[in-house]
């Protein structure tokens, strides 16, 4: 017995032995089962109110954060006063409170190194707050007030439209950032609240009494969920949360916008830009919701196809041509509205007509050569080995449910999602090409030095000049364009 | 061994220097430092929130050890650094091996016609080209390419990246815990066995990034020209990125010249942070790391920059709206001043509070952003203290200038506030535990800390030394530093497009 196991373990070493001839090095190093991780969940509070809590502790360092999102964004903002959200969201910090001026909250939180901002986006604007454990109920007085009685001073919505204009004035400075912008409103049409942009006189319409009422509208506890992570216990601090927004009366019931698409026409459209050597070159349209069922083979897809160093555009355009640093793309995909399905590439202004074929090329390989049984594999790979960084910090677990709670979506939609993409097999991947990306449906944006072009850009089909000249103020006097003094 | 807490403290900051003097404490005995045999160092730092862990690889050597006629290359190595070894990335590394050597040769005489000065040969330098993308195209049959990187994205690997700068080359991103011995394998290996595969065309990727960079960007190309004013002797005066006409010229050869030289185990530390523990993390990190091989340290003398004594401007005209920027020489990181330094930067940039937002943007209302900042280009050698502003529209760079100077003769004329001597106190030392939250931060902190200090605790000791600065240390400092003479000065100024006509608005 002893003898045929010693035989049988000299013959499983040469087994062994035998294999790793066969494979890398770096193959044969252990890895390891990942130990069990339940990252810890915040605990869910909602107010006879309405408002929504979410409460997570992390003793780490003595630290208190926390961020409410109200409902209500850039999305909804009127069409002649685009840029009021964003006046809106700088001025409710620095105009102030009832008792104080900004620039007294300013020296009162700055001495305690804390912070209380303001901020919006196309869905929602925020109110957060980051201070020492120590000087947690200094900062969140000023954050509460801040919530509830903003006073929107004049002079800094002054200032405000001001650095607006600045903005206005610069924005077609950077080619990168034309590129993003211009290629948004193809993707989404040009009017279409996701893509238009503030105007000198859009800005110079917005009044202080649009923010007063911006904020009537919105802010209210039902429309309001907030989050809170770092040093506390929690049971004491639901205590002073009730305490402090309990007898807050419930609002009107948010409605979101109806919101069209009406994407450009296929085609290429230009813009020259002389002071640059290399083209910015974007093909857009229109992508999907993360509630749709093939968002997850949409996931690997893009991963496979455009997210990472080991996808196709990354290792054809940038490893084997040499053509780009930064190149990439995929099917855009957003919680509650279509995303933008995007190819990007930046290349010289020498083979701006040749990166456009070479990204075509991979394009039309995706009919011819399917993404294989390996690619799918790594991105799969790729996905599911580096899920636990979604989860890592008690942050992100704080910041993942506040997105789901404020989407609708299921609380457990992280689970979800690590299912979903396990399931994804070969054949889920290969319909999403043909239903998602069409060569005849993008439209093409070059940004670029049309004179250094390799080929003019008409040798591929008709152009559309895009203009992309800032309109003037209307009137109105140097350094405050619009004024309505 | 024993850390030794803030000595002094003012009473105003008693309570949240209570709560940061434990975090130090527990920082201690969850920090462990060892030299390998062959010089490198490594630091682990305990940090059991979670199954992953992060490491920050820190190279000394950056772009200013760049040799002649060879700007650009630590940049150009980093990116090397990323494609596989003799082991990754090769269907079979000894043909490969032969076909690499023939890109060389092929591209050394493509070289010698290209630079000729006399006597060029374009028949002939077309062929040696031809040559050239021949024996590339026949080293290409081996590669597999970016196996490299695709064995870590398969493992998770999350942030997969590095950088270059003036004074160091750095490689970081985290992994799921359980694939520490692979990591430790990995990422020794690409500094024991790198391979300068396809090396023409990750070049050309380096000159794209270039252009996005520099060339096809108005700031981009204000910076270069500006610190190449401010710096006439001392290598600071080159690019990072590299000059276009290095980075058409440098070879392979010259790469694996440049890694070989600095990449020494004496110049490296590994910090690493996360779900880690030290005792079993370590034998597997010297198993790894213990390996690459040493050799004496390259030498490192470099020109001092000399005093500049009278003010230099560089003056862009562009299409795009205006910026000023001014930079003043100032000592190295090491110097006696450093805190005071950061303790300027600070009160004069640091949120609405400070100085530069209160009068130009605030106040003036002639500036949309203002802010002064220390470390242009980098921090090793002797370097600026910059300050700059984006002028309203209407309104013009020299106006800016005027109240930026304005701010800085306050600065020497009058004491600063108790207030802001304060903020500045406090600032330092939150700033410090935000900087703590994560595995990521950390990893990075502690190497930077431990090669440039050669201890990491210098990290908690830079918010005692800012503790310590006085108000009379920043009138000292403003007035010894910030004078005319010692002023490079950086403009873009507005001009029309000449062609706008025609191009239809690119402006």
């Amino acid at each position: 017995m002893k003898r045929a196991s010693v035989i049988l373990l000299i013959f499983l070493v040469a087994m062994i032995c035998g294999a790793a001839a066969q494979t890398a090095e770096w193959q044969q190093i252990k890895v390891p089962p990942l130990p069990a991780f339940h990252p810890q969940e915040p605990k869910r509070v909602e107010l006879p109110n309405g408002m929504v809590i979410f409460l997570q502790e992390d003793h780490e360092l003595p630290l208190i954060d926390g961020i409410a999102r109200i409902r209500g964004g850039v999305r909804s903002e009127p069409a002649n006063k685009v840029g009021l959200v964003e006046i809106y969201s700088e001025v409710w910090r620095t105009g102030g409170t009832k008792t104080q001026t900004g620039d007294q909250l300013d020296d009162y939180l700055e001495i305690r190194a804390a912070k209380v901002e303001s901020g919006s986006n196309v869905d929602s604007t925020t109110l957060s707050w980051s201070s020492l454990k120590t000087d947690f109920d200094d900062v969140f007085k000023v954050f509460a007030e801040l919530l509830r009685e903003p006073e929107f001073r004049e002079d800094k919505v002054d200032l405000a439209q001001r650095e607006a204009f600045d903005a206005i004035s610069r924005r077609n400075d950077d080619v990168g950032g034309i590129a993003v912008r211009e290629s948004t409103k193809l993707a989404y049409g040009a009017q279409n609240p996701y893509a238009r942009v503030p105007e000198y006189a859009t800005v110079a319409a917005v009044t202080r009494q649009d923010l007063i009422d911006w904020h009537h509208a919105h802010v209210h506890p039902n429309n309001i969920i907030l989050g809170i992570a770092g040093d506390f216990d929690s049971s004491q601090m639901e205590a002073k949360l009730r305490q402090a927004f309990g007898n807050w009366p419930k609002g009107p019931a948010f409605k979101p916008p109806e919101i069209e698409f009406h994407p450009a026409k296929p085609g290429y459209y230009l813009i020259p830009k002389e002071d640059v050597n290399q083209s910015s070159i974007r093909m857009v349209e229109l992508g999907t919701t993360r509630r749709n069922p093939d968002y997850y083979a949409i996931e690997v897809f893009n991963e496979a196809f455009g997210g990472s160093f080991s996808s196709r555009l990354f290792r054809n355009i940038r490893t084997k041509l040499g053509l780009a640093y930064s190149v990439g793309g995929g099917i855009g995909t957003a919680f509650d509205h279509p995303g933008i399905l995007r190819l990007s590439i930046g290349t010289k202004s020498q083979s701006t007509v040749e990166s456009i074929q070479a990204m075509y090329q991979q394009v039309d390989d995706l009919a011819k050569q399917p993404i294989t049984q390996p690619e799918i594999q790594q991105a799969k790979d790729s996905i599911l080995n580096s899920f636990v960084f979604n989860f890592d910090t008690p942050e992100k677990v704080l910041r993942e449910r506040m997105a789901y709670e404020f989407y609708g979506y299921p609380p457990d939609f992280l689970e979800k999602y690590r299912a979903g993409i396990e399931k994804v097999q070969i054949a889920d991947v290969a319909r999403i090409p043909p239903k998602y990306l069409h060569k005849d449906q993008l439209a093409i944006l070059v940004v670029g030095n049309t004179s250094e072009f390799d080929k003019p850009l008409a040798s591929l089909g008709p152009v559309t000049k895009v203009d992309i000249t800032i309109p003037p103020p209307p009137g109105a006097e140097q350094g405050k364009p619009g004024s309505q003094q | 061994m024993k850390y030794r807490v803030f000595r002094t403290l003012p009473l105003f900051v008693v309570l949240s220097a209570v709560a940061f003097a434990q975090d130090l404490a527990s920082f201690e005995k969850r920090i462990t430092v060892k030299k390998l045999n062959n010089g490198l160092t490594v630091v682990i730092c305990e940090r059991p929130e979670a199954p992953v862990f992060a490491f920050f690889t820190h190279v000394d050597a950056g772009s200013v050890q760049d040799p002649l006629g060879e700007t650009g290359m630590a940049h150009m190595f980093e990116h090397m650094a990323f494609k596989g070894t003799d082991k990754i990335g090769t269907t079979d590394y000894a043909a490969e091996k032969v076909a690499l050597q023939k890109v060389e040769q092929a591209y050394a005489a493509y070289l010698a016609e290209r630079d000729k000065r006399v006597d060029r040969d374009d028949q002939k330098l077309k062929e040696w080209e031809k040559a050239w993308q021949a024996a590339i195209a026949e080293a290409q049959r081996y590669v597999k390419p970016n196996e490299f990187p695709q064995i870590l994205e398969s493992n998770g690997a999350e942030g997969l990246n590095a950088f270059t700068n003036e004074d160091e080359t750095a490689y970081h991103y985290s992994l799921p815990e359980n694939r520490l011995e692979l990591w430790a394998y990995l990422e020794s290996e690409r500094f024991i066995h790198p391979v300068m595969r396809e090396f023409y065309k990750e070049r050309n990727v380096v000159i794209e990034e270039r252009r996005l960079r520099t060339d096809s960007n108005p700031i981009g190309r204000l910076l270069e020209q500006f610190v190449t004013a401010a710096f006439q002797a001392h290598p600071y005066h080159r690019p990072t990125i590299g000059w276009m006409s290095d980075l058409n010229s440098f070879s392979a050869t010259d790469a694996r010249r440049f890694f070989d030289t600095y990449y020494i185990p004496s110049n490296m530390v590994v910090a690493v942070a996360g779900d880690v523990k030290a005792s079993e993390a370590m034998p597997i990190i010297e198993k790894y790391f213990g390996r690459i091989p040493s050799h004496e340290k390259p030498d490192e003398r470099t020109t001092t920059e000399p005093p500049q004594n009278s003010e230099r401007r560089v003056v862009l005209r562009e299409a795009t709206q205006s910026l000023y920027l001014e930079g003043y020489h100032r000592p190295d990181y090491l110097s006696k001043d450093d805190a005071v330094y950061d303790a300027i930067a600070d009160l004069m940039s640091n949120g609405r509070t400070s100085r530069l937002y209160r009068a130009l943007v605030r106040d003036k209302k002639i500036a949309a952003d203002s802010a002064g900042f220390t470390g242009l280009p980098g921090i090793k050698y002797p370097h600026l203290f910059a300050f700059y502003a984006f002028p309203m529209p209407g309104h013009k760079p020299e106006e800016v200038a005027e109240a930026i100077h304005a701010e800085i003769e306050r600065l020497k004329a009058q004491d600063i506030s108790d207030d802001e001597l304060k903020m500045i106190k406090t600032r330092a030392k939150a700033n410090l535990i935000r900087g703590l939250a994560n595995d990521e931060g950390l990893a990075f902190q502690l190497a930077i800390y431990q090669a440039r200090y050669d201890d990491w605790r210098e990290l908690f000791r830079s918010v005692d030394r800012i503790d310590k600065v006085t108000k009379a240390d920043i009138r000292r400092v403003a007035t010894q530093t910030f004078v005319p003479a010692n002023r490079t000065v950086g403009i873009i100024e507005t001009t029309p497009p000449a062609t706008q006509a025609q191009s239809g608005g690119a402006q």
